[in-house]
């Protein structure tokens, strides 16, 4: 593309918090029509440098052109009429708001006399979710929602707004294929009519599918400005990490080392569950030391499966057997205590406690076994606190920062190890690399990968499939809340577990 | 390990880990700077414009009125601490104060001597106290009432308790030993202080130090993540309210121990607005998730001084109102701040 001037230029940009600085002279350029990736590792500045711009934060210095006139939002809202939308890396919707409202929030249709015209707005929503293939109750709460439902309506929000640029934090980390493509679509669709968009993924095939341009941050600054057809994804990775090409060769590019394995007897079986409107027959089992993989499209209730394994949701049907005993769970904490660890998808809802320190946050969990006579044991959770920043790489000033100050990848390693330092027998891992960079993500699967070595059993969900396939030691596949597929060993590989995912087809479990 | 660490800023070599802890210095910590100046700046006001303000007399009156608020704020903070908030505090200071002398007194049913009369109205009447701190959390609990509704019930009904149980009457007595624990001196400090204190630093360490603690500040902060979490949501609820209860009892007796009269008319009224405004401006978030006694106690400090001030100066109670809401307002609008 020849345009001279691009539309968007931020130029060193400092920004400190307290005196630790998350963006060391730090740059963005973006061309009108330009898809512009935005990569880096987990902590590297990607977020602050969104935030920087769209106003929700302000930068210590630089400068900001758009337009080639000096931009000064100081809040999304202002960033939004002024033509830049964002798509926040955690969903910053109204849970217990109906999808309308959360739609049209801060810009409600109204009739005449002022009051709020329900009816056009839900028709609007309708047909604009209809756009996104999403076809949903418009009145009901968000929160109701998957995530991955509730991350493609705060897309669909952000793109309603008619802006000259669009800006996506992590908008795939909790979506399907079926939805990254529809993403993928409206991306297209905004290009064709010159608007740009920056896209944050730590997903590297995703960047070469929709991207013209990337941009590499590492530590706050910019590293690398390059067009995405001149970059291998290996020389990617090793800019994002400042490592060199020959060392990230080596270390290849899946971490789901493969090994010997000692299987060891059942210690979860789940006979034909069915958990209120989303699952109605699902089987499966896991065994020690075994890594299982539960694939399956949006809405085929997985997260519901691994919920009623977990006590935190009651099950109409079926039974579940922990080492051979059925179990009798009535909440999260009997499952806790029965040896069983379950990681939410959702870190903002159902992981984070925002308030409280990476230390306190990390033994959430553990705080009872910490204990004697009911007070802390605090040099024993400081020593395993420490251990686990530094084993899976925590980045954060000190183990007394605020979980909400981390980085998201960095807050999804902290609840990992929440579950990790518990040692349970079973470990549920509802999208467990999500929002992880590369790097990390190798880390924690090759941890994962030791704990089940060692006689932990996981039972793993992923929207990505390779993580499925690689990770898996067995998988099952649920579609519209029955399970209709196994895979074993040799047999489990992508076209076949996708074949199943749609069509259910494959072996019967 | 990895290059996620390897460039992370490092920070001041030794400060990973270390806390700030210890001394009173940590306890006041820096969270606190801002109540403490505003207090600073009221009893220097006070030291040049009150008269007789320098004085043990004034001391005196201004500590006694305060250790109430002090105490039944202790279990706020706790409850508020859970996202909760708790109306009923007044009414059930009502309910202990009513139902204590009766007790030593020997009306309600036959003590064999006093002392045991006294100790059994004490720990009967806090008991009490709990019961229905235990009920406001039963409410929230288990039927997920709000619980600024849930403690309504016992705000309205609580009082009605009390006054049909002593049948409206005027309870007047005449029993030092009860009273000590309110006038009671040791070294030459009211006993009443004494309890306040107690009752604040061994919150205050709980809330920081035990995994009840926090528990607490964890249902606040995020009650779904907590649950998920394995934290028995319910019962850490339950049992703020419990605190909340007890609290209110003991502040009930002395209250009674101080007038040597027991009026369920009045014992209590309108505190719950003085108790919650001291959370408040003292820093604890009123949604929940961060709390502070040592703030509970300073906001309290600074409610009373502030309405010990206009009233020395010659201010009308109304006006005085409208200075505590005004304090209310400030204090919620700095915490916004802070968030933000
Ligand atoms: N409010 C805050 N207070 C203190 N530090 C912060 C705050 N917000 C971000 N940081 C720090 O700034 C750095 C950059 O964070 P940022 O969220 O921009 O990373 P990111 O590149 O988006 O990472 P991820 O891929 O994990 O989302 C991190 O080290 C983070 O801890
Ligand atoms: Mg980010």
């Amino acid at each position: 593309m020849a345009t001279a001037e691009p539309f968007l230029s931020m130029q060193g940009i400092n920004k400190s918090f307290g005196n630790i600085p998350a963006l060391i002279d730090a740059s963005l350029e973006v061309r009108e029509g330009e898809v512009m990736a935005l990569i880096g590792q987990n902590g590297a500045g990607k977020s602050t440098m969104i935030k920087v711009l769209n106003g929700f934060s302000r930068k210590d210095a630089g400068t900001i052109t758009v337009n080639g006139a000096p931009w000064a939002a100081t809040s999304p809202e202002m960033a939004q009429r002024g033509g830049i939308s964002t798509i926040f890396q955690e969903i910053n919707l109204i849970p217990f708001r109906s999808v309308t409202e959360n739609i049209y929030l801060g810009r409600e249709i109204k009739t005449r006399l002022g009051l709020l015209d329900l009816r056009a707005m839900q028709a609007g929503a309708r047909k604009l979710l209809a756009e996104f293939d999403i076809d949903v109750d418009v009145r009901r709460p968000l929160g109701e929602f998957s995530t991955a439902i509730q991350q493609m309506v705060a897309i669909a929000r952000a793109v309603s707004f008619d802006a000259r640029l669009v800006i996506m934090d992590e908008p795939t980390s909790s979506l399907d294929e079926t939805e990254v493509g529809v993403l993928f679509e409206t991306i297209r669709r905004l290009k064709a009519k010159r608007v740009a968009v920056v896209f944050v993924s730590h997903k590297l095939d995703e960047l070469y599918a929709v991207c013209d341009r990337v941009t590499v941050m590492r530590d706050g600054r910019t590293v690398a400005v390059s067009t995405m057809a001149d970059m291998t994804k290996l020389q990617l990775v090793a800019t994002m990490l400042g490592r060199d090409l020959a060392e990230v060769r080596r270390a290849g590019a899946t971490a789901f080392t493969e090994g010997t394995r000692t299987i060891g007897e059942e210690l979860l079986s789940v006979q034909d569950l069915a958990v209120g409107r989303r699952v109605s027959d699902a089987s499966l089992s896991v065994r020690r030391g075994e890594i299982v993989g539960l694939a399956g499209l949006l809405g085929a209730g997985r997260t519901e499966t691994a919920r009623a394994i977990y006590g935190a949701s009651p099950h109409e049907k079926g039974s579940i057997r922990l080492e051979g005993k059925e179990t009798d769970f009535t909440a999260p904490a009997d499952a806790i205590k029965a040896g069983i660890g379950f990681c939410s998808e959702d870190r903002k809802h159902e992981g984070i406690i925002p308030g409280m320190s990476v230390r306190e946050n990390l033994t959430l969990a553990l705080l009872p076994a910490l204990s004697r006579a009911g007070i802390v044991d605090e040099s024993r959770q400081r020593e395993i606190v420490l251990r686990f920043i530094k084993e899976i790489g925590i980045k954060c000033s000190s183990p007394e920062q605020k979980i909400r100050e981390l980085s998201g990848g960095n807050q999804q390693k902290v609840l990992l190890a929440r579950w990790l330092c518990m040692n349970p027998k079973l470990l549920i891992l509802d999208e467990p690399t999500r929002g992880i960079d590369v790097g990390a993500k190798a880390e924690i699967q090759r941890l994962i990968r030791k704990l089940a070595d060692d006689g932990l059993g996981v039972l793993m969900i992923s929207s990505e499939i390779e993580e499925i396939v690689e990770g898996s030691d067995r998988v099952f596949v649920l579609r519209d809340g029955k399970m209709t597929a196994e895979f074993d060993g040799e047999a489990i590989n992508e076209p076949a577990v996708m074949g199943a995912m749609a069509h259910g087809h494959g072996e019967v479990a | 390990m990895s290059s996620t660490t390897q460039n992370a800023p490092s920070p001041v070599p030794g400060s990973v880990g270390s806390r700030p802890r210890g001394g009173i210095a940590a306890v006041l910590s820096r969270r606190h700077i801002g109540t403490i100046a505003a207090l600073v700046a009221l009893l220097i006001f006070n030291f040049i414009f009150t008269p007789h303000f320098a004085t043990m007399q004034t001391l005196s009156v201004n500590l006694t009125q305060v250790c109430v608020i002090v105490i039944v704020g202790v279990g706020m903070t706790m409850v508020i601490a859970t996202g909760g908030i708790d109306l009923s505090v007044g009414s059930i200071m009502a309910i202990a104060g009513a139902f204590a002398p009766q007790i030593f007194q020997g009306t309600l049913f036959p003590v064999p001597n006093l002392y045991t009369g006294i100790a059994l109205a004490i720990v009967l009447s806090i008991t009490v106290a709990g019961f229905f701190g235990l009920f406001n959390g039963w409410l929230v609990s288990s039927f997920r009432v709000q619980p600024i509704i849930a403690t309504l019930i016992l705000y309205i009904a609580g009082r009605g308790i009390a006054q049909v149980w002593t049948n409206g009457d005027l309870q007047v007595f005449k029993v030092p030993e009860f009273q000590q624990i309110a006038i009671g001196r040791v070294f030459g400090v009211p006993f009443q202080v004494w309890i306040m204190l107690a009752l604040v630093l061994i919150a205050a360490w709980a809330l920081q130090r035990t995994v009840f603690g926090r528990q607490v500040l964890a249902v606040g902060g995020n009650e779904q993540a907590a649950w998920l979490a394995g934290i028995p949501v319910r019962r850490v609820k339950r049992r703020v309210y419990v605190i909340s209860g007890v609290c209110s009892g003991i502040a009930g007796l002395i209250v009674i121990a101080m007038n040597s009269a027991a009026d369920a008319n009045l014992i209590g009224m309108g505190i719950e607005l003085d108790v919650i405004a001291a959370v408040a401006v003292g820093g604890t978030l009123l949604s929940g998730g961060r709390a502070t006694i040592i703030g509970t106690l300073l906001g309290a400090l600074i409610i009373q001084l502030v309405r010990y001030t206009l009233l020395a100066n010659g201010v009308p109670d109304a006006a005085a109102l409208v200075v505590k809401a005004g304090l209310i307002v400030l204090a919620v609008w700095l915490q916004r701040q802070d968030r933000a």
